[in-house]
């Protein structure tokens, strides 16, 4: 069956938001992450650069996945691999 | 244009542009706004180091001005070498210095109006592939081959493939974790200049701390943290 051009980018643009979805999960876990840094910081106020600074390096780790899902994103939008 | 990557749009411009193009061996290639920028941030560190050393020469006994902000910077990165690798730091230290100042400024350059070289998977694939070699070197140099093999089968031999593959995703998840932020920010401000041009007067400038200063800031240290704990993993073993 032929397709025409302008439904694959329809698609494609429906496609990259489903994608941007998997940033849920990286900011469920970020505010986990920075819960607990709360609460560890609650309770032993003297590390609290320590706390900080592993807590900023756990979150940018976290991050990655949802990274992953807007570089599907921008590959469906702007490199458009499914046009012909 | 449109063979670098992606292809162009009018009112949204973070786009790498190809600036000229050169034959070489039958192939066209391009210079692009990547290479440029590159070369900007790069003249700075040379600039920069170029000052520090004369400043160095200079000084006597107690340090003053220039040489005291170049003191402050390498005892900063020294010790943050030394906090994370310990007693293994010694012949890492000048490597992880010079990528965390590169990175760092190619990452913050988009605040002076360049597009951030790092922002271009060409740029960070390598700086992951540096540490793939560095990695994979140490591992054989401080474990050797016996202890690379048992290392590769550690609960069975049959799970070598799963391990190998754990490896080799090092190295393109650090370069796309870098890639992905930088390009993120990027793509942020192209939006906010783009479509809310009429509007977009003095407040982009809380956005600019946020998306260059701070998440540049915060990846250039994910980055050379990861880099050398992945360097100490495959030399303790």
């Amino acid at each position: 069956m032929e397709y025409n051009t302008n439904f694959i980018l329809g698609c494609s643009a429906i496609g990259a938001g489903l994608a941007v979805i998997a940033g849920i999960g990286p900011g469920v876990g970020q505010g986990i992450a920075a819960g607990y840094a709360a609460s560890a910081v609650g309770r032993n106020p003297g590390a609290k650069s320590d706390v900080t600074s592993t807590m900023l390096l756990g979150q940018a780790v976290a991050e990655t996945t949802g990274l992953y899902g807007l570089l599907v994103a921008m590959l469906l939008l702007f490199v458009k691999p499914l046009v012909p | 244009m449109t063979g670098i990557l992606m292809a162009g749009s009018a009112e949204l411009d973070f786009f790498i542009h190809g600036v000229f193009s050169y034959e070489l061996f039958g192939q066209t290639f391009w210079i692009t706004t990547t290479h440029i920028c590159m070369l900007i941030v790069m003249l700075v560190i040379i600039a920069f180091c170029v000052a520090v050393n004369l400043a160095l020469k200079k000084a006597g006994e107690i340090p003053d001005g220039l040489a005291n902000v170049a003191e402050m910077i390498v005892d900063a990165l020294d010790n943050m070498v030394a906090g994370v690798m310990g007693k293994n730091a010694g012949p890492f230290a000048n490597y992880i210095g010079t990528i965390f100042l590169f990175i760092l400024l190619s990452n913050i350059s988009g605040i002076f109006g360049l597009r951030p070289p790092t922002a271009d998977y060409g740029v960070t694939f390598p700086l992951g592939i540096m540490t793939f070699t560095l990695i994979t070197f140490n591992k054989f140099k401080y474990q050797k081959v016996k202890g690379v093999i048992a290392g590769l089968c550690d609960p069975w031999p049959f799970w070598a493939p799963i391990n190998l593959i754990g490896d080799i995703a090092v190295p393109i998840s650090l370069s796309l974790r870098l890639f992905a932020n930088v390009l993120s920010g990027t793509v942020m401000m192209a939006l906010v200049y783009g479509l809310l041009s009429r509007i977009a007067i003095a407040w982009p400038a809380v956005l600019h701390v946020y998306f260059d200063l701070f998440s540049g800031a915060i990846q250039t240290y994910v980055f050379c943290m990861l880099t050398m704990t992945y360097i100490n993993s495959a030399i303790d073993g």
